[in-house]
């Protein structure tokens, strides 16, 4: 370091140097980055285990510098439920998006969030099945046009768009729900806090922590990253509202 | 020796705990033992039944077609294995229930109103497969009493220990119904 | 000398995995196996072992992954349609090499079918049964005693080949009681450095994956789950014989129908005919060369599979005697049990 200088800003240790094959402008390369930072932060690289889904972020075990296992397609619940039974003062995090989480792997997601399993969820909810090509989500919203929903989803036929966070909030051993997102800095700057204070109620054992991020696709949207934050900002979040829905810790203080 | 038998009747008069209790008795005098029990919906309503096999040889095949002993306990079990006990063979069959008698000649045939001597003599109902047990046994020298004894006090749970002396008096109960074995 | 009990199939199979050093069980009630989960569920408190009962069979086999791929031992036991739901997990099992136990107790089918003893899963277990090019071991109890051996064997096997290992029984084996010498337990010392346990400092990260998206990738990890499947058909074969020395008929039969097909051969012997019987302890890998070689021998006359399913072993026995004699059939299904005079009968018609 060049005397005169300080250095503000630096890639986690715990996140490989690679060139990541995400989409410019996904959030995916963010949250990989902070959930790194945390591991690093933490100092529990060497008691880190990450579920990865069947989705774009299949491969975040090429980024990741923990071990990983690789579940199939929405059982990533069941996976991290087996690991934490097994390896109990482990951190365990299951990464999946919503076609896994909410769609095929629904009775596994509320399961293991019934019976209350120590481990976090990371569930990045971009509203559209973006590695196979930008189909209809369960959290597609209404009217919104993907490829299998050429006129926009029809709510008569495919239901609402399913809000997870609050789902998953009404099960009494859920210990800590959030939804955050990543598109602004001072959102991004919670979307960090949020997964560390997962990581610590997991080392305290209190519980499932379920972290919903409100994710963008620029390229399933089929718009730029930038118009991606836009749609963000003034379709998903009056829909998916961010902030705390419920965080028994915060209540135990009170 | 190879003794097979088969206990049949309605879910809930005890065959299958019968079946069980001679097995275990013969497999603390180290002999070689299988138990095959109906299980399912057979057992609700219908006929529960176990082949029960006790030999001093290792056991080939724990299903088989024709029994050296049948005990029957209902009308329907009756119907079922009458003709399938060997010829020579032994069939106990329980009086009080059973109303159409067994017609076979060239097997021996024993009717026994278990039901009846359970519910007046010893006031339970419930000990009714023990009595038919203790006829067999003096049938059949299969098994010693004492094993039996031993049997039921491992096979009852803790709690229905108190009941001990009751099933063995059924047991003496069912042995004095034989007369010349 | 191990102790003695009176036991269930099923729950000697529970014990033995207990005596084995089981460290997690996953599973989902279905009949005619829910006794091993109740008495795994009835002895926990003693042990230390993980015991979940999931919310599906699919759930099941994914707890398995996972906590298999934390390097604990193992199992998870089903029932035909349960062991159906299950196939997608088998084949990742096999793929990210997973060592663990199966038992399927097998129940009729097709369909919901029925809940009495059958063995028409043969196909299933020993051709694959999910997606992909594999096979497993697959371990045919015949009785209570073996349930429980098999089991220890089976957990060994799968960590030697760090592959999973299915135990294939049938409703019967699981109900019936008989007499069981119980294996000593044995203190369990993982050894499974590729675990995912938390990365040390020391070592690269472990990775447990069956997705390798360049087909290069994935024909090298084709190869090399084959070679390892040819190691255990040299190695891990498995038979037994009965009075085939100078047998004209050989019935050939695996589980419970061995039994009775034993009963059959010394009936049959008694009335003049010289039957023998060749029973396969090892479904996959099965037992080819010996079947070839008894059906070279001169004064053998034909073959009979005795099943209970459609004939489902029958082809292979047939693949492997090459049409040098004749291969007959008898079985029932849909969850009926054949008797020995059904079966020499059966024997009696090809005379």
């Amino acid at each position: 370091m060049k005397e005169g200088y300080e250095l503000i800003y630096k890639r986690p240790k715990t996140l490989l140097d690679k060139r990541m094959h995400y989409c410019p402008g996904c959030f995916h390369s963010t949250m990989h980055k902070l959930l790194m930072e945390v591991v690093e932060e933490l100092d529990i690289q060497d008691r880190t285990v990450g579920i990865c889904p069947v989705g774009c972020s299949v491969f975040a075990y090429d980024y990741m510098d923990v071990d990983m296992q690789e579940a199939a397609h929405g059982r990533a619940a069941a996976v991290a439920t087996g690991i934490k039974r097994m390896l109990p003062d482990r951190i365990v995090f299951s990464y999946q998006g919503d076609g896994d989480l909410a769609a095929i792997g629904t009775a596994e997601t509320l399961h293991a969030c019934n019976r209350g399993e120590n481990f976090t969820f990371i569930f990045i909810n971009n509203g559209i099945y973006g590695m196979t090509g930008g189909q209809m989500a369960p959290t597609t919203l209404e009217n919104q046009k993907t490829s299998t929903s050429p006129y926009g989803r029809n709510s008569a036929t495919a239901g609402m768009p399913m809000k997870m966070a609050e789902i998953v909030a009404t099960f009494e051993k859920v210990y800590y729900v959030e939804r955050v997102s990543c598109n602004t800095p001072a959102n991004t700057r919670k979307a960090r806090k949020a997964i560390k204070k997962s990581f610590e109620y997991q080392m305290q054992s209190r519980g499932t922590s379920f972290i919903e991020v409100a994710s963008n696709c620029p390229s399933g949207w089929k718009c730029t990253p930038i118009e991606s934050l836009d749609w963000i900002k003034d379709q998903v979040l009056p829909y998916y509202p961010l902030g705390v829905l419920k965080d028994l810790g915060k209540e135990e203080v009170k | 020796m190879l003794q097979e038998m088969i206990f049949a009747g309605f879910g809930g008069q005890g065959v299958l705990s019968m079946g069980t209790i001679l097995a275990y008795a013969a497999m603390k005098e180290g002999k070689e033992v299988s138990w095959m029990p109906s299980y399912g919906p057979e057992m609700r309503g219908g006929t529960a039944n176990c082949i029960v096999n006790i030999s001093d040889q290792p056991i080939s095949s724990p299903v088989v077609n024709e029994y050296d002993v049948g005990v029957v306990l209902n009308q329907p079990s009756l119907k079922k294995f009458e003709s399938r006990v060997k010829k020579g063979g032994i069939l106990i069959w329980e009086s009080t229930n059973i109303k159409d008698a067994p017609k076979r000649t060239d097997i021996q045939l024993y009717a026994l109103p278990a039901v009846e001597l359970a519910t007046n003599k010893l006031k339970n109902v419930k000990v009714m497969n023990m009595i038919v047990l203790g006829a067999l046994l003096k049938l059949k020298q299969i098994v010693k009493k004492e094993s039996v004894l031993t049997a039921l006090k491992a096979a009852l749970p803790e709690r229905h220990h108190h009941l001990l002396p009751l099933n063995e008096k059924a047991i003496n109960l069912g042995m004095g119904l034989i007369k010349s074995p | 000398m191990g102790e003695i009990r009176l036991m269930k199939g099923n729950e000697a199979l529970g014990e033995a995995a207990i005596r084995a050093g089981l460290q997690g069980y996953f599973g989902y009630p279905i009949t005619p196996q829910s006794e091993v989960i109740e008495y795994l569920a009835k002895e926990e408190p003693k042990y230390d072992y993980v015991l979940i009962q999931a919310e599906s069979e699919v759930a099941a086999v994914n707890m398995m992954y996972g906590a298999g791929g934390a390097g604990g031992r193992i199992m998870t036991t089903t029932s035909s349609p349960g062991f159906s739901l299950m196939q997608e997990g088998v084949s990742y099992l096999v793929c990210t090499e997973i060592p663990c136990l199966f038992a399927n107790i097998v129940r009729g089918g097709p369909g919901l079918g029925t809940i009495q003893a059958s063995q028409g899963d043969y196909f299933q277990a020993t051709k694959g049964g999910g997606h992909g090019d594999y096979n497993m071991i697959v371990l045919a109890p015949n009785s209570v005693q073996e349930m429980a051996d098999h089991t220890f064997l089976g957990f060994e096997l799968a960590d030697k080949y760090r592959s999973p290992v299915l135990l294939l029984s049938d409703g019967s084996i699981g109900q019936m009681m008989e007499k069981v010498e119980l294996p000593d337990p044995k203190p369990y010392k993982p050894n499974k450095p590729w675990a995912t346990v938390g990365k040390p400092k020391n070592r690269e990260r472990n990775i447990l994956t069956s997705l390798y998206i360049l087909s290069d990738d994935m024909e090298k990890k084709n190869i090399h789950l084959q070679a390892k499947f040819e190691k255990m058909e040299k190695n891990e074969v498995r038979f037994e014989e009965y009075r085939t020395e100078d047998a004209e008929i050989i019935i050939t039969a695996f589980g419970l129908t061995s039994r009775i097909s034993k009963k059959a051969v010394d009936v049959g012997r008694e009335s003049g005919i010289k039957l023998g019987l060749f029973r396969p302890i090892t479904l996959w890998p099965f037992p080819k060369k010996r079947i070839e070689e008894l059906a070279s021998k001169k004064e053998v006359k034909f073959f009979i599979s005795v099943e209970m399913n459609a004939g489902q072993m029958k082809e292979d026995v047939m693949l492997n005697v090459y049409g040098k004699k004749p291969v007959y059939f008898f079985g029932r299904f849909g969850g009926i049990i054949p008797t020995p005079e059904e079966i020499l009968s059966a024997i009696k018609s090809h005379l």
